[in-house]
């Protein structure tokens, strides 16, 4: 029972990280129909400012901010100089753009910060938390994970809900020309849309690095499990996003107790190809409306 | 003294000439009806006066000042409003969310709340949905949304494409008197495509017929209604 609550728990902690992951790549995939394959890269990056930062301040906080400031001014800048020309050519123009973008920003990570992986600190204590005598696998470190993502997300939801820029971030991916016609500036909410992504995608990187540590291809295997979380989810739904990101990781956290650690890639791989195959639009596709 | 003015204006889709040489005065408060078959241009003469095409000559004045190469954003903050052929409703967003939308650019929320509430009052069925996706809403439920959207612009030019299309005709009665009560309360100046050129008629002041690309009528509508040649030639009954 209490390896089940253990797994259960560790599952909570991977799964926010994935959930988050997930989110990146849904935000951009729903305003511009591209799979960010570059997303990986553009984590590592804003990580290791963070680790720059850290080992000069020495303060984990300062090095967080600096990952999520990273992030958003990446995202922008990808999406202006990199993205925007091939935002009209045909969809497999963007893959094989953000698939060169991603081997781009790996060698310029190896160039700057070197090819070895880096130990990362983590935010908190990454000794579980007791319950009378026993000794939970969950530390105030996965706690703070699961609040971050969990508070990053509700922020995200009330600006897209609540707010003028959210709405029009929401129209311009659903109709970007009707929008263009109501005088959303379209452009504009792209760019905001890359930037907000790659923020997300920079607080996964900073939680994940402490115990996947930093090297320029760190992050391949978490966004593949994103990737996998994000399809769960359908692709287009956030909040899709990040239940798939939850699921993802208690799957994935039982089956590595159960089954052994080694067979975790496997099944994630076969979660994704099962679930492209019986349900194509995610686990809670919606039926589609009216259409006129 | 006309609020636009359209002048030997030429569009083509590669070698395809959409329309040639279309001149076009439209005078400041009234309805003028753009008429024509199906492939006439009528489409893409609004889409090239509010900036989503570009022509390849000639030349687009929204009183008197150029607009010919404005993207479509900025056009609209002129005070173009353009309700595009099928609605173009938003349908994953609720009916308050589109009819806000149409209105943010003008970055005043006190009048977009006073907008909304008008179209509120001018389309009763839309108040009682407001929060209700508009994919839910029937064909002329979305049609009025789609007018009410543009009227939350405060336009001063706006521009229907086709809104009759596929509605019935009680639907399409309605929303002609109200675009009709729009030009006799204020005084707006609207630019009306339509392929049922008899309901169309029934409120255009001035009327404007297509034939492949091309003006060959533009008189007033009375006159235009009564020519029997003209009617049979071009617009079917």
């Amino acid at each position: 029972m209490l390896r089940f609550l253990n797994l259960t728990l560790g599952g909570i902690g991977t799964g926010a990280v994935y959930a988050a992951v997930a989110l990146a790549l849904v935000l951009i995939w729903r305003s511009t129909r591209i799979v960010n394959f570059a997303q990986g890269g553009m984590m590592m990056i804003s990580t290791f400012v963070a680790w720059s930062v850290i080992g000069r301040t020495g303060s984990f906080w300062l090095g967080l901010a600096a990952a999520l400031l990273a992030g958003l001014i990446l995202g922008a800048v990808v999406e202006r100089l990199v993205i925007r020309p091939v935002e009209s050519a045909p969809a497999l123009n963007a893959v094989i753009v953000t698939l060169g973008l991603l081997v781009f920003l790996q060698a310029l990570a190896g160039i700057i910060w070197g090819g070895e992986p880096r130990s990362f600190p983590p935010a908190f204590g990454i000794v579980g938390f007791k319950i009378g005598d026993t000794r939970l696998l969950f530390s105030p470190s996965d706690l703070f994970a699961v609040l971050a993502v969990l508070g990053l997300m509700i922020l995200l939801g009330l600006l897209f809900q609540r707010t003028s820029i959210g709405l029009q971030m929401r129209a311009a991916a659903f109709a970007p020309e009707i929008s263009r016609v109501l005088g959303v500036r379209v452009g504009r909410t792209l760019t905001l849309g890359w930037a907000l992504a790659a923020l997300v995608g920079a607080l996964a990187g900073v939680l994940v690095a402490p115990a996947s540590f930093v090297s320029p291809n760190a992050f391949d295997e978490i966004l593949v499990f994103g990737f996998t979380a994000a399809v769960l989810g359908g692709l287009d739904s956030p909040p899709g996003a990040v239940v798939g990101g939850l699921i993802l990781g208690l799957l994935l956290s039982y089956l590595a107790g159960y089954a052994g650690s080694d067979v975790v890639t496997l099944g994630a791989l076969a979660i994704l190809v099962a679930v492209l195959l019986i349900r194509p639009n995610g686990l809670f596709a919606r039926p589609a409306g009216r259409r006129i | 003294m006309s609020l636009l003015s359209v002048r030997d204006l030429s569009v083509g889709y590669g070698p395809v000439r959409a329309l040639a040489g279309v001149n076009l005065e439209l005078a400041e408060g009234a309805i003028t009806a753009v008429l024509g078959a199906n492939g006439a241009g009528k489409t893409t003469l609004l889409r090239t006066v509010n900036g989503l095409l570009r022509p390849s000559s000639g030349s687009v004045r929204l009183a008197g000042r150029e607009i010919t190469t404005l993207p479509v954003e900025d056009v609209v903050r002129h005070g173009v409003a353009h309700v595009p052929e099928g609605r173009g409703v938003i349908t994953e967003l609720t009916v308050a969310e589109n009819l806000r939308l149409g209105g943010l650019w003008r970055r005043d929320p006190a009048d977009l709340r006073v907008a909304m509430r008008e179209v509120y009052q001018l389309f009763e069925p839309l108040a009682l949905s407001r929060d209700r996706p508009a994919g839910t809403l029937s064909g002329g439920e979305r049609q009025m949304l789609a007018l009410g959207r543009a009227l939350v612009s405060r336009p001063r030019l706006l521009m229907l494409d086709e809104p009759s299309l596929g509605l019935a005709s009680r639907i399409t009665t309605e929303l002609m008197t109200v675009v009709r009560r729009l030009r006799a309360e204020l005084g707006m100046t609207v630019l009306l495509v339509e392929q049922n050129a008899r309901s169309a008629l029934s409120i255009a002041d001035q009327a404007v017929v297509l034939n492949v690309g091309r003006v060959v009528a533009d008189q007033p509508a009375a006159v235009l209604a009564a020519d029997d040649t003209l009617r049979h030639s071009y617009l079917g009954f």
